[in-house]
């Protein structure tokens, strides 16, 4: 135990340590407001479907030699997240349809064109990377860390403010609309911050496991409770605890940052399942 | 001048028109029963006034006093997402206005006046089927100044809950001046109750009640 402390104070000397820790805390509070809307609404993979996307034009981004990736990838998987929020309501391809397809297309797209035209050596470390989150947590720059600080303070202020009018939107949409809620805007907002939360997301855990951190930490809440509100405050200590304890094991124990988190996501899940079964025996 | 007046209005998907040249008022404090066979269009002309969706041609005015003051409305019952986690409260009070002491209010007003004000500390998806609607009616009422438009309110509900449900929407509609808009395929209900009927059907009619059932019994004998 000393043995352990010992060796986070260690760590945690340095700077890029400490800021990984305040990145992935920052990113699993955003990730888990989005969460609750987005598993509410059947749009769970959106994450996955986005995250490929991003991955996608970053490949782009690098076969074109950009000096700054995230001025061509922020605004296309903002675009495709307007859109596929669309997808709900009238169009040929359903929601979960055209989440796999776009998700898909992506992927293949994109690492073909790496594969064509990547001029760098290290192809397979560098996919892997991108699609796992990087394994170097010494990636993270003390900028990064200021962007995740903004784009944190304007998630949350949009949850306070507008937390009434995202309930009605994500409880019963017609009614909202008919009620004069507008529903289109909302989406629109929403859709821009989950792919900001996204692009910003990948550096942590990868583009693969990015839909782990939305929806476990509100699964895991909707498991024991039934209110909204207690359940989207449930859902970001679940993730803020989990990406801390994620994070903390992955530098005692050496794991990839990522896949930690996600495990320890998946773990409260189960926890969660359990108590709400007791729960639901005993009342 | 009318609260709701619809003129001209035609109904199309790409593959089938449902009925065109609609035309009607209505008037504050009336009783309309929508009357019409599954998949005639009444649910789609329902959402069209309310906006959720654009006519395919034609007009919808709505009355500026009745916009302000609010539409309430009651969807016809989709298997509600069973497991929403949202309370009562939650749901009830997402229709209302003005600060949080307010909210709470006019919802317990709304959940008294539906007789159903112990459920408001319960959970949504644990209430039965006639409960929840109960609730969602409690949201409309919250949501309406005006008129209410109801999607078959009482599908699913049994005969004793029909018969309370028919009589506060008539209290609504004699006490506090409310109109009402009711899609539905009781027209026993509609004979009893109604001012107005709007049958539709590929050549949709509007006429009061009283005309309706006139021509519906030298009909049908
Ligand atoms: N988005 C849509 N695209 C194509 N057709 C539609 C769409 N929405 C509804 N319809 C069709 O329009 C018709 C009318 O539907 P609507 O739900 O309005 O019927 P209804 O009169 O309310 O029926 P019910 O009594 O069963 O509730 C149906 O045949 C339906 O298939
Ligand atoms: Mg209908």
């Amino acid at each position: 135990m000393a043995d352990m402390i010992d060796k986070l104070q260690f760590y945690f000397q340095f700077q890029f340590v400490r800021n990984v820790l305040i990145v992935g805390a920052l990113i699993a509070v955003c990730a888990a407001l989005l969460g609750v809307t987005l598993v509410l609404r059947h749009f769970s993979y959106i994450g996955d479907g986005l995250s490929h996307v991003a991955f996608g034009v970053m490949c782009v981004a690098s076969v074109l030699d950009l000096a700054d990736a995230n001025a061509l990838v922020m605004p296309i998987t903002v675009l495709a997240a307007i859109l596929l929020l669309r997808t709900g309501q009238n169009t040929k391809v359903k929601g979960d349809a055209a989440i796999a397809m776009i998700s898909v297309s992506s992927l293949a797209l994109g690492y073909m064109l790496m594969n064509i035209y990547g001029a760098k050596t290290n192809l397979t470390g560098d996919v892997c990377s991108t699609l796992f989150g990087s394994t170097s947590i010494l990636t993270i720059k003390s900028k990064d860390v200021y962007m995740c600080l903004a784009l944190f303070v304007i998630v949350v202020s949009i949850f306070v403010i507008f937390y009434r009018k995202i309930f009605a939107v994500t409880f019963d949409e017609d009614f909202a609309r008919a009620t004069g809620v507008k529903v289109n805007l909302y989406n629109n907002l929403l859709a821009t911050i989950i792919a900001v939360v996204i692009v910003m997301a990948m550096n942590l855990v990868g583009s693969l496991l990015i839909s782990a951190l939305i929806i476990f930490p509100a699964l895991s809440a909707m498991r024991i409770f039934k209110s909204f509100l207690k359940v989207t405050i449930c859902s970001v200590v679940v993730s803020l605890v989990c990406a801390i304890i994620g994070i903390l094991v992955s530098i005692l124990a050496g794991t990839p940052v990522g896949p930690t988190i996600v495990t320890a996501d998946m773990a409260v899940y189960f926890l969660f399942a359990l108590a709400g079964g007791i729960k639901g025996r005993v009342a | 001048m009318a609260q709701l007046e619809c003129k001209d209005l035609t109904i199309a998907f790409e593959d089938r028109t449902l009925y065109e040249n609609l035309s009607f008022e209505v008037n504050s404090g009336d009783y309309v029963f929508v009357l019409g066979s599954n998949g005639a269009g009444k649910t789609t002309l329902v959402k069209t006034l309310l906006g959720l969706r654009k006519p395919t041609r034609g007009s919808i005015i709505i009355d500026d006093k009745l916009k302000e003051k609010g539409i309430g409305y009651l969807p016809q019952q989709k298997s509600m997402q069973r497991d929403f986690p949202a309370s009562v409260m939650e749901v009830v009070t997402s229709a209302c206005g003005g600060n949080r002491h307010e909210r709470r209010e006019q919802a317990l007003a709304a959940l008294d006046r539906l007789k159903v004000r112990e459920l408001s500390a319960k959970s949504f998806s644990e209430l039965s089927g006639g409960q929840q609607q109960r609730v969602l009616l409690a949201r409309a009422l919250c949501a309406a100044g005006g008129m209410l438009l109801l999607d078959e309110p009482v599908s699913g509900l049994d005969h004793t809950t029909t018969a309370e449900f028919y009589s506060m929407i008539r209290e609504l509609n004699k006490e506090d001046g409310m109109t009402i808009l009711m899609i539905s395929h009781d027209i026993d209900a509609a004979r009893r109750y109604g001012s107005h009927v709007l049958y539709i059907s590929s050549e949709p009619r509007f006429m009061t009640a009283k005309r309706f059932f006139a021509q519906w019994e030298e009909e049908n004998g």
